[in-house]
């Protein structure tokens, strides 16, 4: 850290976000806002069975419809493309956009009809006929895993597509030594981002340039090198264009197999394509499900609290098909105790193929459900202690002194201070105010609980879990880039090298780099450079953009700064050291040495000013490299990310034993994401996040029927907390900066979805303890709540009445 | 099937299928690509429209439906490029939004509240937009907004439809 | 038109209609638009009841001070039904004429036993909505008919309260289950009648027969009167809700409304 917050100009204040102009004029340029004339549309044909052979494909009624151009199955596309890239080593789970041979979910496309519009490739789909045959399938991942369940990929010989055990520190020994040990189990449902907007991609084929132009809604790392390497073109024969908005992503948005298909397309038709889900679509097979994953916890603790050892197995269900998603079993080992000082661990990751729509990277890859089942566990530990629930996580938290923080999967913390943060949250809360009206309500007849969690947000992401989970995999880099260019007339332009989901990164890049050069941000320029114009970068995903965007753009200002005052000194003839830059002009004892208009005149103008091997102009890039995230894994332990937010939940709940409708009472969240950059962006991020919590606790899952069918495919069904479910969110800040980064800032990109829906479980816990239940699988639907009370009050009556 | 729709107070004709649906319609042909699509079944209001005064989802009205009515998007609210109303400025005060899809059908909802109540509580402000899903904010900082452009209305003594921020250019 | 082609649908507001056809689950040959009929629009307030023109848009209804003063129980379930935007599309009659066991309108037309009234040909067909409502989106609509209006019954003589309640998971979904009453008291805060409704929970919405007649309807009271009232109470199961919840649901509910219309009958704003 180099600079303190209270120094900063336009850091940390509570500045507009330069973005929101152009979207409250309903002015912001989403994919599907992409007209070119002559554009072609695509309607899929879907797989109608969990798991079916396709005998047969009868395009010839489809073909004859009006506006029909072409009609392609997944056999056809197949022989002309690459399979999509495994993140893992699993080279036999072959994936192409359209089922091949089989259909492995339902719902999964099956052909692609190209037509004059979207509604005649519809209208044509509706008459191509596919015949199947019906096989066995698997929904369960722990069926899955069974020698009897069908094998969604038989090339490969079983569902596992991972099975990993990691072992560290002396965990026999600390079982051994422990006085107490319990064991649980909670899952966490299949749910997901789902933005407003569906993805969505528009190609088009130069055959005289032989370049694909893509404009796609999305935030995949590595996105034009997947298209290119699939469809067998050159890299630099794909040329992505980063000036799309995207309508909300969260991690979701990857859409490789429809870019594929639409670049494919385009090829072959000569003509651009267009290929927006529709809402169906994109919530059975646009591949975007979350994380489905069950935990058995298995934990050793003393009797004063002391949590020694766990051990953890996460069985992860992939869907059909491998993708880039099981990484998200790898991504969590990098903060594997949480915020807790635990001395050993061992993590079983299990990831298997089911016969369910494909998993995708969701907000947090990973941690948020991990970090319900490590508080979820520390619950458990202090009820069955009897331990008051703040008071063991007390005992356990690293202590700000402890910093850094070595855990025992290899990776150090960089800065924290738990307890405080704790303290002010119940500070704010009036804590026993909050007991005491929990205990009102219960006295009213109500179900009343309060929650807590204490989580981590890993942050600055790089692909540490890569190689950690594929040793054939070498990638110890993760880097972002800026550009900054100040041109003839002394204006400044950044370049930034990535879409945004609505993070704000032209408001982020531009604070930065007007507090570094002293300029208005409002005064600077940004850009996106398409992919063939961009620096190297990894889109905005793992919490990283503050750290990785905003620390790129402070190192490229600083270098134009040194510059600057190289000039200076040659021009003035004052040594290097007696001159500072300020205010847009370098000073020297006497005074302003050289204002801004004098530095463009000389590296624009005046080259015979310039020192002796200098370029003219006035332009610097940085290319920023993860902070510690240098090397590669070694015995099964890594540094995976540089930086470590820190989120406390507290909340109450409320709710009829009979409705049992949760309401939340009161919601508090101490967050510390380190030195804040615009803190209208970061309280956004939070809110946004603790509501796409509630939703996962109690609301939104992808649930299947018996026959393997999504019952929840429509907005209808797959609920979304709406303004009545989300209630006012009180956010109590801290900021323990990071010693890695420019201005102390840390990740705050998934923050609230990674504590919220451990927190809202906890309070509903709370709420019917006395009753002895346990609700171990979210999301917790008001009937489950609701009918394991009756259960155990007709149980209880029984007893008394015997 | 031609229809004259009337759409930020300016006719046009269009000759469109019976089964299109008025959001199509605005994107398609009136090139006002303002109003959005999320999920084309009535539950998202992304696609909302203010339609004779009243919020509505253009995606459940079809667009030969239209004809005669008097129907406003995003674009209508200010006459001026580069000018913004006084819902949409309080919107950027409080950075009720994020990445600006459901933007434009949330601002027509608060409009339409603010519309027929002027000093709405916030109750009122979670009813009228609680038919618009926001994935991104979490409503905290929606719902600031409308409070906030509610109190510059009343300031004013004015309707949402008549009143421009006050505050030019970036603040 | 709509006699002549059994597979055209009549589209009215289009709230629950459009989504079907969107996501291509309806296939109607033809549509006709009844929201430009004025005759199909409108509050009637006559002796024998309120009607209500099929084509009166939910949002209309709500405002309408002939609704609030001569049928409360319908102004009560209005602002549960929909959000703003697509109270203001959906009508009063595509809501009766879709039968959804959740409906709200269709509740209380079923509690109030209005009139549902179709144009046949040059034939009005009238049904009791109790006796409409026969399965989930299954109606006794006559094939080629037009809903023309629903005939609410007046509010009753003497000290009248009623209560509307629902829970659903998100405030504005279709409901887990849905309960409506509506009670007469006499001057002494006995009963005179009391009429309970339960909706959301089975295939279609029911009517519950009580006898409460000279009750004073205490709490006590109450829970009886509800639990003879549902004995018979069929619950269905899905995703989201089991059926013992959704029983559970409604005896709970029905409590809170009958006690709630007996609080505003003996407030007594008469």
């Amino acid at each position: 850290m180099t600079e303190q917050s209270s120094q900063n100009r336009f850091v940390s204040q509570p500045r507009r976000v330069r973005e929101d102009r152009r979207f409250v004029a309903g002015k912001g340029r989403f994919v599907a806002d992409i007209d070119i004339p002559g554009t072609l549309h695509v309607a899929f044909v879907a797989g109608t069975y969990a798991a079916a052979r396709i005998e047969s494909i009868d395009t010839s009624a489809a073909l004859d419809m009006p506006g029909v151009v072409d009609i392609v199955t997944g056999d056809q596309l197949a022989a002309e493309i690459a399979p999509l890239m495994n993140g893992l080593d699993t080279p036999k789970v072959r994936r192409y956009p359209l089922a091949v041979g089989d259909v492995r979910y339902a719902g999964e496309w099956v052909c692609a009809v190209v037509a004059e519009s979207r509604e005649q490739a519809e209208d044509a789909a509706d008459l191509v006929r596919v015949r199947y045959a019906k096989r066995d399938f698997v929904l369960d991942a722990e069926e899955a895993l069974t020698r009897e369940a069908p094998v969604v990929h038989p090339d490969h010989g079983s569902n596992v597509l991972l099975d990993k055990t990691f072992v560290w520190g002396g965990v026999e020994e600390d079982f051994d030594r422990s006085d107490e040990k319990l064991s649980l189990r909670v899952t966490w449902g299949r749910n997901s981002t789902v933005p407003i907007e569906t993805f969505g991609v528009v190609a088009k084929w130069d055959p005289w340039e032989r370049i694909l132009d893509v404009w796609a809604s999305i935030q995949m790392p590595k996105y034009a090198d997947q298209i290119a390497r699939a469809l067998g073109l050159p890299g630099n024969g794909v040329r992505v264009h980063y000036d799309v908005d995207v309508g909300g992503s969260y991690g979701v948005k990857r859409g490789i197999k429809h870019t594929v298909l639409a670049g494919f397309f385009a090829r072959r038709l000569g003509r651009p394509i267009r290929l927006i889900e529709d809402r169906i679509e994109n919530m059975r097979a646009g591949d975007a499900h979350g994380p489905e994953r069950i935990f058995d916890i298995d934990v050793a603790f003393n009797r004063d609290g002391t949590v020694r050892s766990m051990k953890m197995r996460a069985l992860d269900n992939a869907g059909a098909y491998a993708g880039r998603a099981p990484f998200q079993l790898g991504k969590p080992i990098g903060a594997i105790v949480g915020p807790y000082r635990i001395n050993s661990v061992q993590y079983h990751a299990l990831s298997v193929t089911t016969n369910k729509t494909v998993e995708e990277a969701v907000r947090g890859f990973g941690q948020s459900p991990t970090n319900y089942a490590i508080e979820t566990m520390m619950d458990r530990v202090a009820a069955h202690l009897g331990m008051d629930r703040l008071e063991l996580r007390r005992r356990n938290l690293i202590r700000k002194e402890q910093f850094p923080y070595l855990i025992p999967s290899g990776t150090t913390y960089d800065s924290g201070d738990y307890h405080t943060v704790i303290d002010k949250v119940l500070l704010h809360a009036d804590y026993d105010a909050l007991v005491a009206e929990r205990d009102r309500l219960r006295a009213e007849g109500q179900c009343a609980g309060i929650g807590i969690a204490a989580c981590l947000e890993p942050s600055g992401g790089n692909s540490s879990f890569e190689p950690l989970l594929n040793e054939k995999n070498r990638t110890s880099t993760w880097m972002e880039s800026v550009r900054i260019n100040v041109d003839a007339t002394g204006a400044v332009i950044v370049a930034i090298h990535t879409t945004s989901a609505g993070q704000g990164h032209e408001t982020l890049a531009a604070t930065v780099v007007g507090e570094r050069l002293q300029i208005d941000p409002d005064a600077i320029r940004i850009v996106r450079p398409d992919s063939l114009e961009s620096l190297p970068g990894n889109s905005p995903v793992g919490s990283r953009m503050a750290i990785m965007l905003g620390g790129a753009a402070a190192r490229a200002a600083d270098t134009l700064r040194a510059q600057i005052l190289q000039i200076a000194s040659h021009v003035s003839g004052i040594a290097e050291e007696k001159l500072t830059y300020r205010e847009a002009a370098v000073h020297g004892p006497d005074g302003v040495v050289m204002d801004w208009a004098e530095i463009v005149d000389v590296t624009h103008r005046r080259f015979h000013d310039l020192p002796e091997g200098m370029s003219p102009g006035l332009s610097a890039q940085h290319i920023l490299q993860v902070p510690t995230g240098t090397a590669l894994p070694k015995d099964g332990k890594v540094q995976m990310y540089p930086c470590f937010s820190f989120e406390f939940h507290l909340v109450l709940i409320a709710f009829d034993p009979i409705l049992a409708k949760p309401e939340i009472r009161r919601y508090v969240i101490g967050h510390d994401c380190g030195t804040v950059i615009n803190p209208h962006i970061v309280r956004g991020m939070t809110l946004g996040g603790i509501a796409h919590g509630i939703g996962a606790a109690l609301l939104e899952e992808f649930a299947y029927d018996d026959d393997g069918q999504l019952q929840t495919q429509s907005f209808l069904d797959y609920l979304m907390p709406s303004s009545h479910e989300v209630p006012n969110v009180e956010i109590v800040h801290h900021c323990t900066p990071s010693p890695h980064t420019e201005f102390g800032q840390k990740g705050s990109g998934e923050s609230g979805y990674l504590g919220a829906p451990a927190a809202i479980s906890g309070a509903i816990h709370d709420a019917i303890a006395s009753r002895g239940i346990t609700l171990d699988k979210l999301p917790i639907r008001m009937s489950a709540i609701s009918d394991a009370i009756a259960a155990a009050d007709a149980v209880q009556k029984k007893g008394i009445d015997v | 099937m031609k229809v004259e729709l009337k759409v930020n107070g300016r006719a046009s004709e269009v000759d469109v299928e019976p089964r299109k649906s008025l959001l199509d319609c605005l994107r398609d042909d009136l090139d006002l690509k303002a109003t959005h699509a999320g999920c084309e079944h009535g539950v998202c209001g992304a696609c909302t429209v203010i339609i004779d005064g009243q919020a509505v989802r253009s995606c459940l009205v079809l667009a030969v439906q239209g004809d005669g009515l008097d129907i406003r998007t995003a674009e209508g609210l200010t006459d001026c490029a580069g000018e913004l109303d006084i819902v949409q400025d309080a919107f950027c005060d409080t950075h009720g939004l994020q990445c600006g899809y459901c933007t434009s059908g949330m601002i027509l909802a608060a409009h339409a509240l603010l519309l027929e109540n002027q000093a709405p509580t916030q109750d009122d402000i979670r009813d009228a937009i609680s038919g618009n899903i926001c994935r991104c904010t979490g409503y905290g900082q929606i719902i600031e907004a409308v409070e906030l452009a509610a109190d510059r209305l009343r300031q004013r003594n004015a309707r949402p439809d008549e009143a421009l921020s006050a505050e030019r250019g970036m603040a | 038109m709509l006699a002549h082609d059994p597979e055209a649908r009549v589209l009215a507001g289009g709230q629950t209609l459009m989504p079907m056809l969107a996501m291509r689950l309806s296939r109607p040959s033809m549509l006709v638009d009844i929201t430009r009929l004025d005759e199909l629009r409108g509050i009637d307030v006559a002796s024998d009841g309120v009607a209500v023109g099929a084509a009166t848009v939910q949002a209309h209804a709500l405002r309408s001070s002939d609704i609030a003063s001569e049928v409360p129980l319908l102004a009560k379930a209005l602002p549960n039904v929909g959000h703003p935007p697509t109270r203001a599309r959906g009508t009063i009659g595509g809501s009766i004429a879709h039968g959804d066991p959740s409906a709200e309108i269709a509740l209380v037309a079923a509690l109030l036993q209005a009139e549902i009234v179709f144009r046949e040909g040059d034939n009005d067909v009238s049904f009791k909505a109790e006796e409409f409502f026969i399965g989930p989106m299954v109606t006794m609509a006559p094939m080629g008919g037009c809903l023309t209006r629903v005939v609410f019954p007046k509010r009753p003589e003497g000290r009248v309260g009623t209560g509307f309640q629902e829970v659903a998971s998100r405030r504005s979904d279709y409901a887990f289950a849905s309960a409506a009453a509506q009670v007469v008291l006499d001057d002494d805060g006995e009963c005179l009648s009391l009429c309970i409704g339960v909706g959301s929970v089975g295939d279609f919405p029911v009517r519950c027969d009580v006898d409460a007649a000279g009750s004073r309807l205490t709490d006590d009271e109450v829970r009886g009167i509800v639990e003879d009232a549902l004995t018979d109470l069929e619950t269905v199961e899905d995703l989201h809700a089991t059926a013992a919840y959704r029983r559970r649901a409604a005896a709970e509910l029905a409590r809170r409304v009958v006690r709630e219309a007996r609080d505003e009958a003996l407030e007594g704003s008469k």
